[in-house]
């Protein structure tokens, strides 16, 4: 996830709930209306916002590199099939939503985003499931994507020291593993520090915690 | 005061602890022992992490086994590894977590991270991502976020063991520094000499109950 950069501008200031929103209608807007000097127009307006939440140009290159592959296979597809009109609005408008999503992350605390998508969600208790813990559940995946990249990397690294760079099963049995045995540590972690999405004072620690194995054992 | 009950506990067929009685009261506890002697399952019987399979475990007269969050309020616990402890993907974020399960106002939520990010010379990272931290940072955090939850005393379960030796030096003057109880499971014994009591563990009991002086050249004759 890109990392938020502090600042004190007005896209910064405006509520978390309000940019969801607004990404979402705006999505909604470039592909309900496929135009072109809408997509651009879209792609422009971002440009204005990045300029506005003072966030380098390096980041809003890093916004859109990951993508730059997938981008340049879709727009060669599009511009075979439909001509190059076709292809500059396929470019433009995916552009111009990735950008607006990566400037709703940069300008966006992840713990106000988090909180903003636990009010959303509070109709899920009408179908008995807590938005507190979907907020929990999403938080944790933000926080453990790069400590899980960290764990194949060093898996990986192990096998390739033992000549077993070509075998999926050297490197996913490991990992799993670790997961297994972390996903134990920080349900415990979670419960040390008081988290109680249901609020029942005195209950014991989570099942997950209950039944987790000896600390020093490997699942 | 922890007061511990003839307390056996076992994983499976796996005993782990079998029939401790003992009274816990000392400012600094040190539980040091080989590798599965139990000193981890010990650890976490302290604040209600783990509930034993017999006998009890009491925080001030609260029974672990039925006011297992107030006894987590009261006893806080800093893991090993603090990748698995750091939960929000933020710093400031994360030294939030506990203070809102704790339901307290926003203002005083924001007044302790500020505390707990001066203390431990965190605050030029307030807004870093937790994954870019060095490891004596991330323990540094996992430490102040505990400590920013105000816990009566801090059950440590190895907490320098991944880290090189400076960040040691820096995670003990830590623990030294802490008005709290702590209760610290190590295998640093240089850093447990001044503690108040050390508690060595073999097979699941306590084979040594001393002052460090005592304890630890035993346990040292022990090992070898």
């Amino acid at each position: 996830m890109t990392p938020y950069v502090p600042g004190d501008s007005p896209v910064h200031r405006c509520p978390p709930g309000r940019k969801i929103l607004l990404l979402v209608g705006a999505g909604s807007v470039l592909f309900a209306w496929p135009r072109l000097d809408l997509a651009l127009a879209a792609l422009g307006l971002a440009g204005l916002l990045y300029g506005m939440a003072g966030i380098p140009a390096r980041l809003v290159l890093d916004q859109l590199r990951p993508l730059a592959w997938i981008l340049a296979v879709l727009v060669l597809v599009q511009v075979a099939l439909d001509g190059w009109l076709a292809g500059l609005l396929v470019a433009a408008r995916l552009a111009a939503l990735v950008l607006l999503a990566g400037l709703v992350t940069l300008t966006t605390r992840s713990a106000d985003l988090i909180e903003a998508l636990q009010r959303g969600l509070a109709w899920l208790r009408f179908v008995g499931v807590n938005p507190a813990k979907v907020g929990l559940a999403i938080a944790l995946t933000l926080r453990f994507i790069p400590v899980l990249a960290a764990i194949a990397a060093e898996v990986r690294e192990a096998q390739r020291a033992r000549g077993l760079e070509r075998s999926l099963v050297a490197l996913t049995v490991p990992v799993v593993v670790r997961m297994l045995k972390m996903s134990d540590d920080i349900a415990a972690a979670i419960d040390a520090r008081s988290y109680d999405p249901d609020g029942t004072d005195g209950r014991p620690p989570s099942p997950r915690t209950r039944l987790s194995k000896d600390p020093h054992v490997d699942p | 005061m922890i007061e511990i009950r003839q307390v056996g506990h076992a994983f499976g067929e796996r005993t782990v602890l079998r029939d401790l009685t003992l009274d816990l009261s000392e400012r600094r506890i040190a539980v040091v022992g080989a590798n599965g002697s139990g000193k981890s399952t010990f650890a976490r019987l302290l604040n209600g992490l783990l509930v034993p399979n017999s006998g009890t475990v009491r925080v001030d007269g609260l029974d672990t086994r039925r006011d297992g969050k107030a006894v987590r309020r009261k006893v806080g616990f800093v893991f090993q590894n603090p990748d698995n402890q750091i939960v929000l993907p933020v710093v400031a974020e994360d030294l939030a977590f506990g203070l809102k399960n704790l339901g307290l106002p926003k203002d005083e939520i924001g007044r302790r991270v500020d505390e707990a990010l001066d203390r431990y010379d965190l605050r030029p990272l307030r807004d870093h991502p937790a994954h870019l931290l060095s490891g004596g940072q991330k323990q540094l955090l996992a430490i102040a976020g505990v400590l920013a939850m105000a816990p009566e005393a801090i059950v440590f379960d190895e907490p320098t063991t991944l880290l090189d030796l400076r960040n040691k030096r820096r995670i003990a003057q830590a623990i030294d520094a802490l008005p709290q109880r702590a209760i610290v499971v190590s295998h640093d014994l240089a850093f447990l000499e001044h503690f108040d009591r050390v508690l060595v563990f073999e097979d699941g009991r306590v084979a040594i109950d001393d002052r460090p002086a005592v304890a630890l050249p035993a346990y040292v004759a022990m090992m070898s």
